[in-house]
């Protein structure tokens, strides 16, 4: 079994290669893509079952270095449940690409650098959620992140260029970041060691670990977009490519998720920033969902309520307990899903309608009904409205603040749900202007309605783009999503109940200890 | 553990320098910030490796304890070849970006501009702001006789040449393969 998990990161990399190599066949490298991205999925899901029945992580020393020296692949429960959900993910963002690029030729996409980044990319992700120690999380990090520094500037037209740079430099300073406060915790504990350093922590004095702590989250909250250093998102994300923007939103903030969630409960387990956690995630709801209200684009909207919802994790994170980190990362894989399928919706309403401001754009609901089911059904989801997996993670998460009790978490309960319901009115504003506006109702096109005319002056409000057919395969990729998204609110039982105790075992360090030290 | 008191005096002093040089306007001092940057990170990784010894090879030392740390010195030579790939890319960046005819500036984001133009009577409160008009005068290239590239003017995408290969895999348009 143990044989198995090298191969989730190894395989996309030689995946990459021969991508490379088949540069000029496209269909070699639409085969070699897939192919590679589903045999990662049915090894996740092998490893995801073993893990889950035995109810032991399986850790891998990578060269056969003893333990704490060499690289070491860590597969737990939430390792391998969250390289499942990325690699259905990626999957479907692949077969939407593949769409596109068939529909338009490669003026957009140059091909033959598309599929050996994303493949990359996709390595990088699956290494940082495997990584056991924090080097190997760096690595992981950076290949993802030099990924998606081309994946960004993909075909580097202007505005590309401009908007790139933004993401590229602030990614720059949380890479640095990150390498100094490894090279401070090596020099305070000797070890990068993920399970070591979980022992050895509590043997620093508060002051020298609260320093390190706090040089390891701002890293990782860069990386999450976490306010108030969520301002490079918004900027950067919308001018990309529909399915690498899609992608983006889907995985890589919930990376920076994924390693603050492991740096707090299982490295500073007794050093205690909780409190200033709960303050950001607060801030991180209210201003970014206030940013969504403001905007008149669709993918400025979601890039808005992308940042607003990071917050939730945040909260989920800093209440602590067992069944606020379960609900956490229910809400996290809730949040991957739904997000990446409101991106491609808004691509596939992009080439229909040839604009994605939600005051140019009308009467998509007659025109493309497919669409617009296509956008209603993770919409009112990501709002968070009963029975969706949304209602179902805020609830549990507000539930779980709830046992808590003290006056901070009603405060944030509060502002979590006045956040769900800002949310739902942006989306639902852009549904009913989008969708539900007939076409001949306005006269000229671009006249808002009176109550919205402050949004004439958003960015990218008068922006068009030429319409373009959609190819079959973007609409199935995009309702597979959609059935993911249904998935989870069917199957949240057993989901949720994995989950809980994913949460559990957060709260055990001596797990990964063990583990780590017995292995092989 | 000892450390070279030096060696920590120069990293700070890369530290403070590559921040300095990231937060110009000109993509190529901040990949000159980024690299110093970089190579601050890389020396701390060095600091922390502890009083220097023998290499550690097997058989070089008669005992562990005269030996060198190996393992800093695995995290310095990954976080080095990571550096380098990233300046090679951000070369790239840069080089494009001229070609585009923005100099090699980083620009401000559409967005504030947007909010800028829509309050115009607030002017003053943006007014250390960059304007287009003076882009070119943050960048070190332009206007010299050595400059590498003509920059073309703002938007003027017409007048760009690129006679580059291109890997198209559809049909060629261009007599450019053979």
């Amino acid at each position: 079994m143990s044989a198995l998990v090298p191969l989730l990161v190894a395989l996309p990399l030689l995946g990459a290669a021969i991508a490379l190599i088949f540069g000029r066949q496209r269909k070699v490298q639409v085969g070699v893509s897939t192919i590679t991205l589903t045999l990662v999925l049915a090894i996740a899901a092998v490893l995801l079952y073993a893990v889950d029945s035995s109810g032991k992580a399986i850790a891998v020393s990578v060269g056969g270095w003893p333990i704490p020296f060499g690289i070491v692949l860590y597969v737990d429960r939430l390792s391998a449940l969250l390289v499942v959900v990325s690699s259905i993910v990626l999957l479907a963002v692949l077969l939407f690409s593949v769409g596109q690029g068939a529909a338009d030729g490669d003026d957009e996409t140059p091909v033959t650098i598309f599929h050996p980044s994303y493949l990359i990319l996709a390595g990088g992700i699956f290494n940082a959620f495997i990584a056991g120690d924090l080097f190997n999380l760096y690595v992981g990090f950076e290949i993802l992140l030099v990924a998606s520094y081309v994946l960004i500037t993909l075909g580097s037209t202007e505005s590309r260029i401009r908007t790139g740079v933004v993401y590229i430099v602030v990614s720059l300073v949380s890479s640095i970041l990150f390498l100094a406060a490894i090279a401070a915790i090596y020099g305070a504990l000797g070890t990068v060691n993920m399970a070591q350093l979980a022992e050895r922590m509590s043997e620093l004095p508060q002051d020298v670990q609260l320093v390190l702590h706090l040089m390891l989250l701002l890293a990782f909250s860069i990386k999450a977009a976490v306010f108030p250093l969520s301002f490079w998102l918004p900027d950067s994300y919308p001018t990309a490519p529909a399915p690498v923007t899609a992608v983006f939103a889907g995985l890589l903030t919930k990376v920076g998720v994924y390693a603050m969630i492991r740096t707090e409960t299982q490295i500073f387990r007794d050093n205690d920033v909780n409190t200033l956690l709960l303050i950001v995630a607060l801030a991180t709801m209210i201003v970014g969902v206030l940013g969504a209200v403001a905007q008149a684009e669709l993918k400025r909207i979601l890039s808005f309520t992308l940042v607003s919802h990071i917050g939730y994790m945040v909260f989920g994170l800093a209440v602590a307990t067992p069944a606020a980190l379960g609900a956490t990362i229910y809400y996290m894989i809730h949040h991957i899903v739904v997000q990446t399928t409101l991106f491609l919706a808004v691509g596939l309403v992009e080439r229909r309608a040839g604009s994605t401001s939600i005051l140019k754009v009308k009467g998509l609901m007659r025109a493309a009904p497919v669409i617009a089911v296509l956008y209603f059904i993770p919409a009112i989801n990501l709002g968070g409205l009963p029975p969706f997996s949304g209602f179902i993670g805020k609830f549990a998460l507000f539930d779980a603040a709830a046992q808590v009790g003290t006056p901070l978490m009603y405060a944030l309960i509060v502002g979590g749900i006045v956040t769900s319901l800002l949310t739902l009115y942006a989306l639902m504003r852009a549904w009913n202007l989008s969708f539900w506006r007939e076409d001949e109702e306005q006269g000229d096109e671009g006249d808002a309605p009176d109550r919205i005319s402050y949004l004439g002056g958003a960015p990218a409000a008068a922006t068009t783009t030429e319409r373009r057919v959609i190819p079959r395969i973007m609409t199935l990729a995009t309702a597979g999503m959609v059935a993911v998204t249904v998935a989870l609110t069917i199957f949240a039982g057993p989901l949720y109940q994995l989950c809980a105790s994913i949460g559990e075992a957060l709260q055990d360090p001596v797990v990964l200890v063990e583990i780590a030290e017995e292995a092989p | 553990m000892t450390a070279s008191l030096i060696l920590i005096i120069i990293m700070g002093a890369l530290f403070a320098a590559g921040v300095y040089a990231m937060l110009e306007r000109s993509l190529t001092r901040v990949l000159i910030g980024f690299l110093l940057l970089g190579n601050a990170a890389n020396l701390f990784l060095l600091v922390v490796m502890g009083e220097p010894g023998v290499a550690p090879f097997f058989g070089a030392a008669d005992s562990p304890e005269e030996m060198s740390d190996p393992l800093p010195q695995a995290l310095t030579l990954t976080a080095i070849v990571i550096t380098f790939a990233v300046s090679a890319f951000l070369l790239a960046l840069i080089y494009r970006s001229w070609q585009l005819g923005q100099a090699d500036t980083v620009e401000d984001d559409e967005a504030d501009l947007a909010l800028r133009d829509r309050d115009a009577e607030d002017q003053d409160t943006m007014g250390d702001e960059i304007t287009d008009e003076d882009d070119d005068a943050t960048t070190d290239f332009i206007g010299t006789d050595t400059a590498p590239i003509v920059v073309l003017h703002h938007r003027d995408l017409d007048a760009i040449r690129d006679d580059a290969p291109t890997d198209s895999p559809r049909t060629p348009t261009s007599g450019d393969d053979r």
